[in-house]
């Protein structure tokens, strides 16, 4: 089971992804990683988890000198870069370690447990970096991309726009030309930007914005779709020193992530504001689709990561907090409410739902380290919309059921766990909602070119045939490829559908999707843990907990696959057709 | 000036230890392992005189399993330690035979200054400094909670019952320090990185020809009594009369 030291995230159960199961040893230095997860538990408890209420109840706040956020925010970012963490994954020629992308997520999902808001300046700041780097000029990359590896300047990503949110077609930021320097060709941007994290604050050297924004045609006017984003970098500070033309236009007043100032930005008020171009013109989609699959998964973990905290908080929670008597005793002292079925029964859920969310997104960031191998980007395609929503619904869920665990207690701001449930209430909308995540997951992934698919089911089949050479695993395997069939067959008849009726039940169908996948990823951790050496009581104890996870993973959980195929089977357009009178 | 360190892997000071059921000892099996506390002060305090420009060299030594020299040696040079030296061994090393392999170590080494924990977590024995400095035949500053190197001698203040007492001892000299010398930094990821290329020399016990065969023999291990619920009672009279019950006036 979890130490009652383990704050953010279990160790033993972190070092069982990284070293039992996903073998990190075999590319990274063993020691050397697990140095990296303690100095990351280690600062994530000392210096994020200790303002994770104080960022909460002072929001960011606007006057004329822009925006101010909690100086312990800073300060905690100020630890994370001594210690070199915003450099961790980039190559030692920018001044990075080289690390895998899984050593990082793995660091990382420490600090998103912690305090996700505080977390998100450095993620949203490497996400730029990285961007910068693969397609930025060398000019850029040294001038922009370096003092973000450095952790002195932060990075936001300007996307969204009044009326342009998940659909980044409608975007009306115009970028003038406005000729050229060593640092690339020089544009004016004007428009407006919303939702954008980090879009001001008094912490950084400087802000470097990375702008999707339209170039307009000989006629004036800007391309229609998305085919004509171009991508921009535009700092708050220009080299020269002087203030660029972008404006803090208002804050956004979130129910979570209170510490992360989240902007509504105006570029180019006066003479426009000045941008460089990334790369080509008009290549701005498509770049950032690159780097979709990480940050997808990088939410995912802090989705996962929360629901994680949730869920050592309700358990410690619930073997403290005393009330009832067992069912038939009547007298004697009150026990601790774990000794009570439904909050066993509800534990185990979370337990399910958080270290199977942070086993799956662990497993794609190793994904991402394996990019030279074909089978493993069509993988990662493939389960990236489940690494990106799973987490996001049930790391939420586990966050559900921690208030539960709690009681009235648990509903109000003394304790940790409504605030964890407000946070994670993002992760289901950002950087793709639900509902685009299942269009793209059946549409782009499954219809178009559904070439993956047989490659995740021979790695079902393959966890299948090890579970079942295991006694005490046997009988689990056969429900999982059960409800792979029933995925299967209810893609023949999607495909016999007409296109427009075939999204009607998207969202369910990713559902019952993530399900398996995750049935997959709970029978690989129950068939890794079976190997254990066991002999050590506490090792007994923590394989024993992964195999029980995984029965009531299967138990209660797999049945609900079924159910929700039920209404794309029958291709239900009772919902999709109905009139909007009729609501 | 050299300083030598020696660093234990010892239980993590977080955790709570898990006596294995048969009373054999402690159950340490996955569990997370750590530099012991007061190892980890000492070693910053020479990873400090060093940064100050009073010493040219910081060793670090381990005595024990494959993992102290892995981990605990590797996160020794992560904080700053320029080189490290692992003894390995499996067995129980108790602190007599500790003191003598660190003697072999500082005959062949001759560093200036030996600054190590005053005990360590895991048997709280407090006994392995004094009696390397017996064995060495140098001066001893124990329980440090201020060390100052001056010229060819080093002041220690220390914390002893009544208060503060300050020793100058020539150099060489064995200092063992308390919690309050200093806070030990994290080692940022350069470090933790450059770590694995600084180099450690791995030795056996009978490399130093010293028999490290237990001379005490652990006959149980148990958790302590668990504590009983207190009782609030009227009157002093009645405090009197259960004191006198239960014996204990």
């Amino acid at each position: 089971m979890a130490e009652a030291t383990d704050k953010l995230l279990s160790r033993r159960d972190v070092q069982f992804c990284l070293h039992d199961w996903l073998n990190i040893g075999e590319t990274t230095d063993a020691e050397t990683v697990d140095a990296i997860i303690d100095l990351s538990a280690r600062l994530a408890e000392e210096h994020f988890l200790s303002h994770y209420k104080a960022s909460d109840t002072h929001e960011p706040s606007l006057d004329a000198d822009g925006v101010h956020i909690l100086p312990q925010i800073g300060e905690a970012l100020g630890h994370y870069a001594d210690a070199g963490l915003f450099a961790a994954g980039f190559a030692e020629e920018l001044g990075g370690f080289d690390l895998p992308f899984l050593a990082c997520a793995a660091s990382f999902a420490h600090f998103a447990a912690a305090n996700v808001a505080t977390a998100a300046y450095p993620m949203l700041t490497a996400a730029n970096a990285r961007l910068i780097a693969a397609f930025g000029s060398p000019a850029q990359v040294e001038a922009f991309a370096r003092p973000q590896i450095a952790g002195e300047w932060f990075g936001t990503m300007c996307l969204s726009e009044p009326q342009a949110g998940s659909s980044l077609a409608e975007i009306r930021t115009r970028a003038q030309p406005d000729g050229e320097d060593e640092l690339g060709q020089r544009y004016r941007l004007q428009g407006n930007k919303m939702w954008i994290s980090g879009g001001d604050q008094d912490v950084s050297g400087n802000i470097v914005h990375l702008v999707l924004a339209k170039v307009p045609g000989i006629d004036g006017k800007l391309p229609d779709g998305t085919a004509g984003l171009s991508l921009f970098i535009a700092p708050k500070i220009l080299p020269d020193g002087a203030r660029n033309d972008v404006s803090v236009a208002g804050l956004n007043h979130k129910m979570g992530y209170r510490g992360t100032a989240n902007c509504l930005l105006n570029f180019g008020e006066n003479n426009g504001a000045i941008g460089w171009l990334v790369g080509q013109p008009g290549e701005g989609l498509r770049q950032m689709f690159m780097m979709m699959n990480e940050a997808r998964i990088s939410v995912g973990l802090g989705a996962a990561a929360l629901g994680y905290r949730s869920y050592l908080l309700s358990l410690q929670y619930a073997q403290e907090r005393l009330q009832g008597r067992p069912m038939g005793v009547r007298d004697g002292e009150p026990v601790a409410i774990i000794h009570h079925p439904d909050v066993r029964r509800m534990l185990l859920s979370q337990k399910a739902y958080a270290e199977g969310s942070l086993a799956l997104c662990l497993y794609c960031a190793k994904l991402v380290d394996a990019h030279g191998d074909p089978d493993s980007t069509a993988l990662l395609d493939l389960l990236t919309p489940i690494a990106k929503t799973w987490p996001s619904e049930y790391g939420l869920a586990a966050n559900d059921i921690a208030i539960q665990i709690h009681g009235g207690y648990g509903y109000t701001r003394e304790f940790h766990v409504e605030q964890l449930w407000r946070d994670n209430r993002l992760n289901p909308i950002h950087e793709g909602t639900t509902g685009i995540q299942a269009m793209d997951l059946l549409g782009r992934k499954i219809l178009r070119d559904g070439s993956a698919l047989p490659l995740l089911k021979a790695k079902l089949e393959a966890a299948a045939k090890r579970a079942e050479s295991i006694e005490e695993l046997r009988g689990l395997a056969p429900s999982m490829l059960q409800a792979w069939s029933a995925i299967e067959a209810c893609l023949q008849q999607l495909s016999d559908r007409p296109a427009e009726r075939a999204f009607d039940n998207a969202t369910p169908f990713l559902w019952a999707f993530g399900h398996v996948v995750l049935g997959w990823i709970w029978l690989e951790q129950a068939v890794t843990a079976a190997r254990l050496d066991r002999s050590a009581e506490t090792q007994a104890h923590f394989a024993e907990g992964k195999i029980r996870a995984c029965r009531h993973f299967f138990d209660s959980e797999l049945p609900k696959v079924a159910a929700w195929l039920c209404a794309v089977e029958a291709g239900s357009d009772t919902a999709a057709t109905a009139p909007i009178e009729t609501f | 000036m050299k300083i030598l360190v020696p660093v234990k892997r010892v239980i993590d000071y977080n955790l709570k230890p898990r006596i294995k059921a048969d009373g054999s000892g402690v159950d340490l099996a996955n569990i997370k392992m750590s530099m012991n506390p007061f190892d980890e002060i000492a070693l910053e305090e020479a990873v400090r005189i060093k940064e100050a420009g009073k010493a040219e060299e910081v060793v670090a030594v381990s005595i024990g399993p494959a993992k102290a020299g892995s981990d605990t040696l590797k996160s020794a040079r992560a904080i700053g330690a320029d080189r490290a030296i692992h003894v390995e061994t499996d067995e129980e090393v108790e602190p007599l035979a500790v003191a003598k392999i660190l003697k072999a170590i500082v005959d062949e080494e001759q560093p200036q200054l030996v600054i190590m924990g005053k005990q360590a977590i895991d048997d709280d024995n407090n006994q392995t400094g004094q009696m390397l400095a017996a064995l060495l035949g140098r001066p001893q500053g124990t329980f440090a909670s201020k060390v100052e190197i001056d010229g060819d001698h080093v002041a220690v203040t220390r914390e002893v019952d009544g208060g503060l007492e300050t020793v100058r001892l020539a150099l060489p000299a064995v200092v063992t320090t308390d919690l309050r010398l200093n806070e030990p930094r994290f080692p940022a990821l350069p470090n933790i990185i450059k770590a694995a290329k600084k180099p450690m020399s791995t030795k056996s016990p009978a490399d130093y020809g010293v028999d490290t065969a237990p001379r005490l023999k652990t006959l149980k291990v148990a958790e302590p009594p668990v504590r009983q619920a207190g009782e609030i009672v009227p009157d002093v009279d009645t405090l009197v009369a259960k004191l006198k019950a239960m014996g204990a006036v």
